[in-house]
């Protein structure tokens, strides 16, 4: 007596009963990866839908059998002695052993050497956070020494200075960076004049709207803008460029010639950005202007010469190179902790990335910290 | 052993810029042969692998795997075919961010519906085939440059390729790891079938497990010798040959 052959896609299972009650399972075709799951439902509901003393499975028409195949019969002989039917495989080809022996049948029952890492509890979590954070202080702290002590050298000694690379990294910060800065400060200008003058026209004073533009952008956004700006440009960069080289190994090749990496690869950096950011940020000023100046000769009715006559008279030479000097201690900021991020890095493609978000996340939250310095310094000065 | 081909390669042609690297290349792969493509340095070996395995477009050429031309195939065909190939690179190319456990199971959850458990049970096979048992909750930088490389050969059979790659395999590992690379390679293709295609310069690794090789010379821009590697060594007549198969230097400029 013979069941109906059960037909599927690649391989065809065939249940032989014998006359002793005995039962023999044949298996033909192919048993590989994209079938598996059915065959290994087929397979097991023949096992559980009859009581057997014992099953022989007969392989001698396997036509191709993969290493999850192999896994499937490993499954089935566990199967069957879990419900104590011993398994036995016949008509075993060569090509077949040849899988069967390659394979380690107990793989799966081995622990692994290190347990699988759990994520630690929260005191734990505030503990590690803390320790980081005394970490990256510390470290930080030694890489601004380590920068100023390459930095005065650099004074003493100008020529040991890589000026070509200063040249080639104030045209990738600085020019590179005119459009996007000028046009968001154009915006700015319009934006900030429109805004105003809503309010200040019921009051018929028109005319104030170019000091407002004038006052804010040159004291205020516009040496944080830009800084800003170049945070997410060029710090970013100068992490992601130096994190890469050191797992490249680069900074060591560099070590061992007898550079340091710090003078080497920070200092250019830091200079071309210190040349760059102010005059980035007198740039950008003055597209704000513009853009307040639009606004007032379309929208307000106000000559040229007026706007700029209102615009001269309410900004001095003081506010102007006080903010340069801002532009240019914000430009030291993004650019050290744009390489100290970079330095950081250790181990691969993930670190880079972590360190280049942080560059520019510092970058921007000492901007603002020095910011709110030079306002309460300024204050007193004035 | 059949001669069916698995890879046939066609008057290839490969170019970057304006740069000939190629020209004219045919040859073929058979299925369950362990295929070398060796050659001095620049010769053009990595490239043509990564035109087999539909890294890179040919300037002219075809090139047919496992029955499809990928030179016209895009998208689903060649993910297809991509599916039927493993590959590991030169610089094993795991995932750092990932256990080892993680880097094999990818491919297995992306393109089977396995249960975790099956899944779980492949992975730790692998690994024991690769002798790596009882490392799947290690990150890939714990591990030493053989390791990884086992490691990277794992990932590149988790789907029970017809048809493997590497790309310089042997390379940064130290000679006791390299002969065992070779017998597991060797096991490998003599158990499952599996068809390796190996871009290589590592003599003892030629002599010792190749059954074919096709040699590419920078100045040819193609195929100078192929054959049996061993008979390569005792009876070309090429010198360019010659001198690669017993380590000899190029005489430069009329001798030394």
């Amino acid at each position: 007596m013979k069941a109906p052959p059960v037909v599927n896609k690649d391989y065809i299972l065939r249940v032989e009963e014998q006359a002793s009650g005995d039962v023999i399972l044949f298996i033909s075709g192919r048993i590989a990866l994209d079938d598996l799951n059915h065959f290994v439902a087929d397979v097991g509901s023949i096992l559980e839908n009859r009581a057997l003393r014992k099953l022989d499975v007969n392989l001698g028409g396997v036509t191709y059998l993969d290493s999850a195949g192999t896994l499937a019969l490993f499954n089935l002989e566990e199967q069957g002695a879990a419900r104590s039917v011993p398994v036995t495989f016949h008509d075993v080809t060569d090509e077949i052993k040849g899988i069967l022996n390659l394979l380690d049948q107990k793989a799966h029952h081995r622990p692994p050497l290190s347990p699988p890492k759990k994520s630690p509890n929260i005191l734990e979590q505030v503990g590690e956070g803390y320790r980081r954070l005394f970490d990256d202080i510390s470290q930080v702290l030694s890489f601004v020494g380590e920068l100023f002590i390459a930095l005065i050298d650099s004074l003493l000694k100008p020529r040991s200075v890589r000026w070509s690379n200063v040249l080639s990294y104030m045209k990738k910060a600085g020019v590179d960076g005119l459009p996007i800065v000028g046009l968001i400060s154009l915006l700015m200008g319009l934006i900030m004049a429109f805004m105003s003058s809503l309010q200040l026209k019921q009051f018929g004073a028109n005319i104030y709207v170019a000091s407002l533009v004038a006052i804010a952008m040159v004291k205020e956004l516009g040496p944080i803008m830009t800084a800003i700006l170049v945070a997410g440009r060029s710090g970013s960069a100068f992490a992601a460029e130096i994190g890469t080289m050191i797992v490249n190994d680069e900074v060591n090749a560099l070590k061992t010639m007898g550079f340091e990496p710090t003078r080497f690869l920070a200092v250019p950096k830091v200079l071309a950005a210190f040349f760059v950011v102010p005059l980035l940020t007198l740039y950008a000023d003055l597209f704000a202007i513009l853009g307040g100046l639009v606004v007032g000769v379309v929208g307000l009715d106000l000559t040229i010469f007026t706007y700029l006559q209102q615009t001269r008279n309410s900004i001095n030479v003081f506010d102007i190179v006080t903010s340069l000097i801002k532009s240019a201690v914000f430009a030291l900021l993004i650019a050290g902790i744009g390489c100290q991020r970079g330095f950081r890095v250790s181990g691969g493609a993930e670190s880079v990335g972590t360190s280049t978000t942080s560059a520019v996340v510092s970058a921007i939250f000492l901007i603002i910290v020095a910011d709110s310095a030079f306002a309460i310094m300024l204050h007193y000065i004035k | 052993m059949n001669k069916e081909p698995i890879v046939t390669v066609e008057n290839l042609t490969t170019r970057y810029g304006d740069t000939t690297i190629l020209e004219n290349v045919n040859f073929q792969v058979y299925r369950g042969e362990i295929f070398m493509i060796l050659g001095g340095s620049g010769c053009g070996k990595s490239t043509l692998l990564k035109h087999i395995i539909g890294l890179l477009h040919p300037y002219a050429g075809r090139i047919v795997v496992n029955g499809t031309d990928i030179t016209d195939a895009g998208g689903e065909a060649l993910r297809q075919v991509q599916k039927k190939i493993g590959v590991l690179f030169q610089a094993d190319a795991l995932f750092g961010s990932m256990t080892i456990f993680e880097n094999i199971a990818l491919p297995l959850y992306e393109y089977t519906d396995l249960s975790p458990g099956m899944i779980d049970r492949i992975v730790k096979m692998k690994l024991a085939l690769v002798n790596l048992a009882g490392y799947e909750n290690h990150m890939p930088d714990e591990l030493s440059g053989g390791m990884r490389k086992r490691a990277g050969l794992a990932r590149a059979m988790a789907l029970d390729p017809l048809l493997l790659f590497f790309d310089e395999p042997w390379a940064g590992l130290d000679p006791v790891t390299a002969a065992e690379l070779d017998i597991l390679i060797k096991s490998i293709n003599a158990a499952m079938g599996t068809t390796m295609v190996i871009v290589t310069q590592e003599l003892p690794s030629i002599f010792g497990i190749a059954q074919r090789v096709i040699m590419l010379d920078k100045s040819a821009r193609g195929i100078v010798a192929q054959g049996d590697p061993r008979e390569l060594r005792e009876h070309s007549e090429d010198p360019r040959v010659n001198n690669f198969f017993n380590r000899k230097a190029a005489e430069i400029g009329g001798g030394m």
